[in-house]
């Protein structure tokens, strides 16, 4: 109306223009994104670092205390995070540890493809039971109102409790459990399900030899005792 | 045509309740039943909606001498698409929780069609000031009738209203409200009480004329 433009009457612009307008768009784009990214990583990596701590409580019932342990290619050691990271991530794990400083289990972060997006999770182990403590999903972005019940769904998130891992679980359709490996598929979100039973076990597989037994498990940092929930 | 001193605050005023994007036009389904099971989560959802569909207005306001008509979509797109994943990535950083919440929603803003909708009819014709007040009042409405739908259904279906808990422990909640089917259910509640109200007053003017 105010601005009377009748683009069909107007020549047509040559292609190179075409292209020219889309690559500047793109490019623009690209930098504006890369810039809020570079302004919200500290606060999201540090929102993260706090979930995945609370977290640790949840999937290892009990435990008082917790304490980063990395694995050097040999022995797991209690170290803390670097303050910037150098070179790739080395493998970690979280001892969860009593008031007196006695290691109930392992709480280990594991992640891998699902439905849509990348699963990450943190289940808690106990090593001389050989069994799961308890399954958290930390991040994913499963189908809303199907595959995100793997998180949203209490029965099949509470269904990681207790899970025997000698014989290597699986999971079953809804309804068909007998056995204790085994856990029942969320009805309409069956590659989900399969998913977080498919990073637990790989992620299990590659973890069980080098978790020592509880009574073998390196002790604490002093500093880390102080580290209540 | 220099637009009337009154047009600019017009543009404003027509999103929020003459042309309401949901109630009125009906644009924008998909993420006003998804995410409005909580008066938090549908505010948060309306303000991101609200904030990407300014940013984006002004910009292809900006632009519009320059935008070939030929890509003109396709250069909407990326302007909205960098917004809305700027909005996500901001939203990540200030409000993890709310946002593990939305999930997807919020990366779904990019195909709201009252987004690329305002855009293409409005946005694109018009000077920035016009295109401003066209987005907030839209955002603004949207926003509204987000909120009115997830308050609604938050305080039947979970017996509370922002989280806090309205009535004692005898309300049994009505929690189909909150799920699926209770946003439609409620949105087909909000609209017949609108169109009846509308259809009143049109036949009350009518009235009144004869």
């Amino acid at each position: 109306m105010s601005d009377p433009v009748a683009p069909e009457a107007e020549k047509e612009p040559s292609s190179p223009v075409l292209v020219g307008t889309l690559t500047f768009a793109g490019l623009m784009s690209g930098l504006l994104i890369v810039g809020a990214w570079q302004l919200t990583l500290p606060a999201i990596t540090a929102h993260k670092a706090e979930s995945l701590k609370a977290t640790v409580f949840e999937v290892v019932p009990g435990a008082a205390s917790i304490q980063r342990l990395a694995w050097d290619g040999g022995a797991l050691v209690a170290k803390e995070a670097p303050a910037t990271q150098q070179g790739p991530a080395e493998p970690v794990v979280y001892g969860a540890y009593d008031q007196g400083g006695k290691l109930l289990g392992y709480a280990v972060p594991a992640e891998g493809p699902g439905f849509q997006d990348t699963i990450s999770l943190l289940y808690g182990y106990d090593p001389d039971s050989k069994t799961i403590l308890g399954m958290r999903v930390l991040d994913s972005r499963e189908t809303p109102g199907l595959g995100d019940k793997i998180f949203k769904d209490l029965a099949f998130v509470g269904a990681w409790a207790g899970l025997p891992t000698e014989t290597v679980p699986v999971i079953v359709g809804k309804g068909k459990k007998t056995e204790a490996h085994q856990v029942e598929a969320i009805s309409g979100a069956t590659i989900s399900s399969k998913a977080v039973m498919r990073i637990i076990t790989t992620s299990h597989a590659e973890w069980t030899p080098r978790l020592p037994l509880r009574a073998d498990a390196p002790a604490p940092a002093p500093s880390a005792a102080a580290e209540t929930p | 045509m220099t637009p009337a001193p009154d047009r600019t605050a017009e543009e404003l005023l027509k999103g929020i309740w003459r042309e309401n994007p949901i109630f009125v036009q009906v644009l924008g389904m998909c993420p006003s039943l998804a995410v409005t099971n909580s008066a938090v989560n549908a505010v948060v959802m309306g303000l991101a909606t609200l904030a990407v569909l300014v940013a984006s207005s002004t910009l292809v306001s900006l632009l519009r001498r320059f935008i070939p008509a030929q890509v003109r979509l396709s250069t909407y797109i990326v302007i909205i698409a960098t917004f809305v994943t700027v909005a996500d990535m901001t939203l990540q950083a200030t409000l993890p929780t709310v946002h593990k919440q939305l999930g997807a929603f919020i990366a779904l803003i990019v195909v709201n069609c009252l987004i690329l909708g305002r855009q293409e009819a409005f946005a694109s014709k018009h000077g920035v000031k016009l295109a401003i007040a066209d987005a907030i009042g839209m955002g603004t409405g949207f926003t509204l009738a987000l909120t009115i739908l997830g308050s609604l259904r938050e305080v039947l279906g979970n017996g509370s209203l922002f989280g806090f808990p309205l009535f004692g422990d005898h309300y049994e909640p009505w929690v189909v409200m909150i799920l699926p089917p209770g946003g439609f259910i409620m949105l087909g509640l909000i609209l017949m009480t609108f169109n009846w109200w509308k259809e009143r007053k049109q036949a009350a003017t009518a009235g009144g004329a004869a």
